[in-house]
C-alpha cells in the first residue's frame, strides 16, 4: 500500500503532464446546479488572470535575471522612478479588479436569494453528526459517519481505508432532495459552529447555536453528491460527512413515505414494554453510534477531555440522575442535551446497556415510559 | 536613499563592555544583546513548531490514523500555529527591528532600553505557559489558533493558560512598538528626514502602529472568552443573549492586521536586499512607503473576508470583497517595484539576494491565491479547506520566513564579523526552495478537490497529494538544520567580514566596523 503510493506520487509528480493528474482531483469541481457553474466560471477566470500576470511579470524578472547579471559585465542603471509607469501599473490592476468584481457580485446577490422555494429543510450540526428536519412532511433524523469508516479509521484498526467505499464520506441516512425545485437549507447548531459544505452543489454555511443562516440549492442532475464539515469542531471534526441524495419527484416522494413509515414505527416502540435483553440490544447500537466518540467503546472515556462511564458516579448511581444527564446534557462541557435526538425507547436503551455493560453491573433498567415521565 | 555618514567619531572613548556571563543575557539594556535574544529565541520556536507541523504531516501521510488520535492531532494544529505566528516569526522580526534599526537611523541605541529588556523577557514565560499545556489535564488548546466559541470553551486546563499567554505576547509585542515607535520618532540621526529613512525602518514604523492598534483588541476578545467560562458572562453564548460570530469579528479585526504584521517586515527586508546585489537604487521608493501605509490601511476594513461564510447580509460581503480585492493593487506595486530594480542592475546571486528572489515569486503565488480568495462566491468553495492552507503558508513560509533567512545571511555579518559559508547558504536556499514548493503546492489541489483543514483523516482520492506534500514537509522541515548550522558555524567563526560586507550596500550600518560597537552610535552621524 505504502510502496505503491510512493510510486505513484513519484511517477505522476515527474513524468505526467496535467491528463495523468485528473482523474486525481486537482481542481474545483463543475458541480450540478446552475450556481455552483457559475461560481467555477468565476474560479477559472480569476485563475486565468492570476497566471496571464505571472507569466508577465516572472517573464520580465527572469528576462533580467539572466540578462541584468554583473557576469556579463553589465554596468547597472540608474534609474529609480517614474512617475507615468507607477501611475500604469497602478491603472490597469484596477481596471482588471473591477471586472471582476461585477460579475462576482452578481452571482453573490443570486446566491443569497433563497426565496421562493419549493421545500426547506432544516440542518443543525451537533458534535459529531448532522441532524435532518423536514418541517412540512414531519420527517426529522440523525446522519453518522457510516459504520465501516468509523471502524477503519480507529488509530491502528489495520483496516485499509482504500478497501473501504467512500472512506470517510458515507453517511447511515443521507438527505434526500427532489432534483429540479429549489431547496432551502436552514442552518444551525445544538453545540459548537460547523459548517455544512457539498462541493458539487457549491454550498457551504456555517451551522451557529443561536442563529439560523439560509442557503438554497437547485440540483440539476440525480445523484449522491458528498462533503464534510468544513469548521473546525472537536475531535471527529473530520469524521462528520454528508450524503446529499438527488431524486426525481416520484423517488422523492416514496422516500417521504418510507419514512413517515418508518418514524410511526419508532413511536410505537416507545410506547410498549421492554425485556432486558432488547434495551441491550438497542442500547449497545446507540452506545456506539452516539455515545462512544467520546466517551470511547469501552466506557473508559478519554482522561482530562471525557469522564469515563465505567464505575462513575453518574451510570452506578442513581437511575433518575443519570436519565436527566442524558436528557439535558451538562452545561459548559460537550456533553449534550439528547432529548431532542433520542426517543424514549433510545433513551431507555442507551441508559440501561450503560448500567449494565462497560464494566458496570447495577442490575436495574428504564423503560421508555419512565423517560416519557422525565422530559 | 542617498545618506552618506560621517565617520565613527568616538575613537578616544572606551565602550561600557557588556556584563560577563548569563547575567550578560538577563540584565542587558542594549539592543544588539536583546536582538541576539529574541533572534536565537525564535530560531528554538522555529524549530517546536516545526515538530509540530511535522507531526501533523506524518498523520496525514495517508489516508487512516497511523500515529495519533484525532484530539492530539487537533492539539497540533492549534499549537502549531500559535507557535509559529507568536513564537517564531513575530519575535524573529522584533529581532531584527531591536538589531537593525538604531544601526539604520544613526542611533546609539533603543529609545527605551530597560523595557527592551523587559518586552524580550515576557517571552520565556508565555511561551513555557503556553507549551506547557500540552502536559496538562485535558491536553493543550485544540479549537484552533483563532480560539473561536463555543468549540474553545470546551479546553480543558488549558484554557487560562492559553488566555494569559497570549495576553503576556500582546503585551510583549505592545512594548516592542512602543520602543520602536519611540526609537524611530526620536533618535533618527540629523538629517534623516522620514523621507530618507530606509524601507525596513519604515515597515517596521507601520507595522508597530498596526501591533499597537490590534493587540489590545485580541485581548480583549480572549478575556471575555475568559469571563464567559468561569464568570457566568454571554458575551459569545446565544443562549445567554450573546452572539459567537461576535467573537470572529472581534478577533478577524485583529488578525488581519497581524496578518500584515507578519509581512510588512518582510516587505521592508526585501526592499533593502534587492537594490544591494542589484547595484542599483530601490525603484519607486515613495510609491513603496505610500503602498505599504495603504496595506496598513485596508488591513483594518478587510477583516470579514475571513467569514465569509457566517451568513453575512449581501451588501456586507460585496463590500468586503471589494475591499480585499483593492489590497492587490498596493501589493502589485510592490512586486512590479522590486522587478523594475532589479531590470538594468548588475546583479549578483548570493544567498541573501536568492532568498528574497524566492520571496518575490512565492509570495506573488501566495498573492494570486489571495485574490482568487476574495472573489466571495469562489470563497464559499475554497472557506477552510487546503486551498486556503496553500494561501496562507505560501505567504508565511515561502513569504516571511524566506525573508527572515533572507536578513539573517544579509545582515549576519555584520552581527558577528564572520561571513558566512556561501555554499551551504546557496545549498540551503535551494533545498528549501524546492522542498518548500513540493510541500505547499500540491495543497492547492487537495483544497480545491474538497479536502477541509484540520481534519487527521481524509477520503483517499487525497491520498497522493498529501503523500507529495509530507514528503516536501519532511525535507523542508530537515533542510532548515542546515540552517542552524550554518548560522553557528559562521558565529563561531570564519572569514572576517569588511565593514561594508556586500559590494553593492548602501545604509548607515554599513558605515560601522563588523561586529559593530557594543553602543552603535554614541555620535551621531549627519545625513546629507
Amino acid at each position: 500500500m505504502k510502496r505503491k503510493h510512493i510510486a505513484g506520487a513519484l511517477v505522476a509528480a515527474l513524468l505526467s503532464p496535467l491528463s495523468a493528474w485528473a482523474d486525481w482531483g486537482m481542481n474545483m469541481p463543475r458541480g450540478v446546479t446552475e450556481l455552483s457553474e457559475e461560481i467555477y466560471g468565476l474560479h477559472m477566470a480569476a485563475f486565468w488572470v492570476c497566471v496571464v500576470i505571472g507569466v508577465v511579470v516572472f517573464g520580465a524578472m527572469f528576462y533580467s535575471i539572466l540578462k541584468h547579471r554583473k557576469s556579463l559585465g553589465v554596468k547597472p542603471a540608474t534609474f529609480h522612478e517614474s512617475t507615468t509607469v507607477e501611475i500604469i501599473w497602478t491603472v490597469i490592476p484596477v481596471i482588471i479588479l473591477v471586472s471582476l468584481a461585477i460579475p462576482a457580485a452578481q452571482a453573490l446577490v443570486k446566491m443569497e436569494d433563497s426565496s421562493n422555494s419549493e421545500l426547506t429543510i432544516q440542518v443543525t450540526g451537533h458534535q459529531w453528526k448532522w441532524q435532518y428536519e423536514y418541517p412540512e412532511q414531519g420527517i426529522k433524523f440523525m446522519s453518522v459517519l457510516g459504520s465501516k469508516s468509523r471502524e477503519a479509521s480507529a488509530l491502528g484498526s489495520g483496516i485499509a481505508p482504500g478497501s473501504v467505499e467512500h472512506y470517510l464520506l458515507e453517511v447511515d441516512n443521507p438527505v434526500v432532495v427532489p432534483v429540479g425545485k429549489k431547496v432551502r437549507f436552514l442552518f444551525t447548531s445544538n453545540d459548537v459552529i460547523h459548517s455544512w459544505w457539498v462541493p458539487d452543489l457549491a454550498v457551504k454555511k456555517d451551522a451557529i447555536p443561536g442563529f439560523i443562516n439560509d442557503m438554497w440549492v437547485k440540483v440539476e442532475k440525480p445523484g449522491t453528491y458528498r462533503g464534510q464539515c468544513t469548521e473546525l469542531c472537536g475531535k471527529d471534526h473530520g469524521f462528520m460527512p454528508i450524503n446529499v441524495v438527488a431524486m426525481d419527484d416520484a423517488g422523492f416522494q416514496a422516500w417521504v413515505d418510507e419514512q413517515k413509515a418508518a418514524a410511526a414505527a419508532a413511536a410505537d416502540d416507545s410506547n410498549r414494554v421492554w425485556t432486558q435483553d432488547e434495551l441491550m440490544a438497542k442500547g449497545e447500537t446507540i452506545y456506539k453510534s452516539t455515545c462512544a466518540a467520546c466517551h470511547q467503546a469501552s466506557g473508559a472515556g478519554i482522561p482530562g477531555a471525557f469522564p469515563a462511564l465505567t464505575g462513575s458516579a453518574i451510570t452506578t448511581g442513581d437511575l433518575k440522575g443519570h436519565v436527566d444527564i442524558v436528557l439535558h446534557g451538562k452545561a459548559g462541557t460537550a456533553m449534550q442535551a439528547f432529548s431532542s435526538q433520542l426517543s424514549d425507547a433510545d433513551i431507555a436503551a442507551v441508559v440501561t446497556y450503560e448500567r449494565n455493560a462497560l464494566g458496570n453491573s447495577v442490575g436495574d433498567m428504564a423503560q421508555p415510559a419512565d423517560i416519557k415521565a422525565m422530559r | 536613499m542617498n545618506a552618506q555618514a560621517v565617520q565613527h567619531a568616538d575613537h578616544d572613548h572606551h565602550d561600557h563592555g557588556p556584563a560577563k556571563g548569563w547575567m550578560r543575557w538577563l540584565t542587558t539594556t542594549n539592543h544588539k544583546d536583546i536582538g541576539t535574544l529574541y533572534l536565537w529565541f525564535s530560531l528554538l520556536m522555529f524549530f517546536v513548531g516545526g515538530t509540530m507541523a511535522l507531526v501533523i504531516r506524518a498523520e496525514l501521510f495517508q489516508p487512516g490514523l497511523q500515529l495519533v488520535q484525532p484530539e492530539f492531532f487537533n492539539q497540533m494544529t492549534t499549537m502549531h500555529a500559535l507557535v509559529m505566528i507568536f513564537l517564531a516569526v513575530m519575535p524573529a522580526f522584533v529581532g531584527l527591528a531591536n538589531w537593525m534599526i538604531p544601526l539604520m537611523i544613526g542611533a546609539p541605541d533603543m529609545a527605551l532600553p530597560r523595557m527592551n529588556n523587559w518586552s524580550f523577557w515576557i517571552l520565556p514565560f508565555a511561551s513555557t505557559m503556553l507549551i506547557s499545556t500540552l502536559f496538562v489535564d485535558g491536553g493543550a488548546p485544540a479549537g484552533g489558533w483563532t480560539m473561536y466559541p463555543p468549540l474553545v470553551l470546551q479546553t480543558g486546563a488549558a484554557f487560562p493558560m492559553l488566555i494569559f499567554s497570549v495576553h503576556l505576547l500582546g503585551i510583549s509585542s505592545i512594548m516592542g512598538s512602543i520602543n520602536i515607535i519611540a526609537t524611530i520618532m526620536n533618535l533618527r540621526a540629523p538629517g534623516m528626514t522620514y523621507m530618507k529613512m530606509p524601507l525596513f525602518v519604515w515597515t517596521w514604523f507601520i507595522t508597530a502602529y498596526l501591533l499597537i492598534a490590534t493587540m489590545p483588541v485580541l485581548a480583549g476578545a480572549v478575556t471575555m472568552l475568559l469571563t464567559d467560562k468561569y464568570f457566568g458572562t454571554s458575551f459569545f453564548n446565544a443562549a445567554g443573549g450573546g452572539d459567537p460570530v461576535m467573537f470572529q469579528h472581534i478577533f478577524w479585526f485583529f488578525g488581519h492586521p497581524e496578518v500584515y504584521i507578519l509581512i510588512l517586515p518582510a516587505f521592508g527586508i526585501v526592499s533593502q536586499i534587492i537594490p544591494t546585489f542589484a547595484r542599483k537604487p530601490l525603484f519607486g521608493y515613495s510609491s513603496m512607503v505610500y503602498a505599504t501605509a495603504s496595506i496598513a490601511f485596508l488591513s483594518f476594513i478587510v477583516w470579514a473576508h475571513h467569514m465569509f461564510t457566517v451568513g453575512m447580509p449581501v451588501a456586507a460581503e460585496v463590500f468586503f470583497m471589494m475591499a480585499t480585492m483593492l489590497i492587490a493593487v498596493p501589493t502589485g506595486v510592490k512586486v512590479f517595484n522590486w522587478v523594475s530594480t532589479m531590470w538594468k542592475g548588475a546583479m549578483t546571486f548570493e544567498t541573501p539576494m536568492l532568498f528574497a528572489i524566492g520571496f518575490v515569486v512565492m509570495f506573488s503565488i501566495g498573492g494570486f491565491s489571495g485574490l482568487m480568495l476574495a472573489i466571495a462566491p469562489a470563497d464559499f468553495q475554497y472557506h477552510d479547506t487546503y486551498f486556503v492552507v496553500a494561501h496562507f503558508h505560501y505567504v508565511l513560509v515561502p513569504g516571511a520566513v524566506f525573508a527572515i533567512m533572507a536578513s539573517v545571511y544579509y545582515w549576519l555579518p555584520k552581527w558577528c564579523g564572520h561571513m558566512y559559508d556561501e555554499k551551504l547558504g546557496q545549498i540551503h536556499f535551494w533545498l528549501s526552495a524546492i522542498f518548500v514548493n513540493v510541500l505547499f503546492f500540491p495543497q492547492h489541489f487537495i483544497g480545491l478537490a474538497g479536502m477541509p483543514r484540520r481534519i487527521p483523516d481524509y477520503a483517499v482520492q487525497f491520498a497522493d497529494f498529501n503523500m507529495i506534500s509530507s514528503i516536501g514537509a519532511f525535507g523542508f522541515g530537515f533542510s532548515q538544520l542546515m540552517f542552524a548550522y550554518i548560522v553557528i558555524k559562521a558565529v563561531r567563526g570564519g572569514k572576517q567580514a569588511t565593514d561594508q560586507v556586500w559590494e553593492g550596500a548602501q545604509g548607515l550600518e554599513w558605515t560601522l566596523s563588523s561586529p559593530p560597537p557594543y553602543h552603535s552610535f554614541s555620535v551621531q552621524p549627519h545625513i546629507k
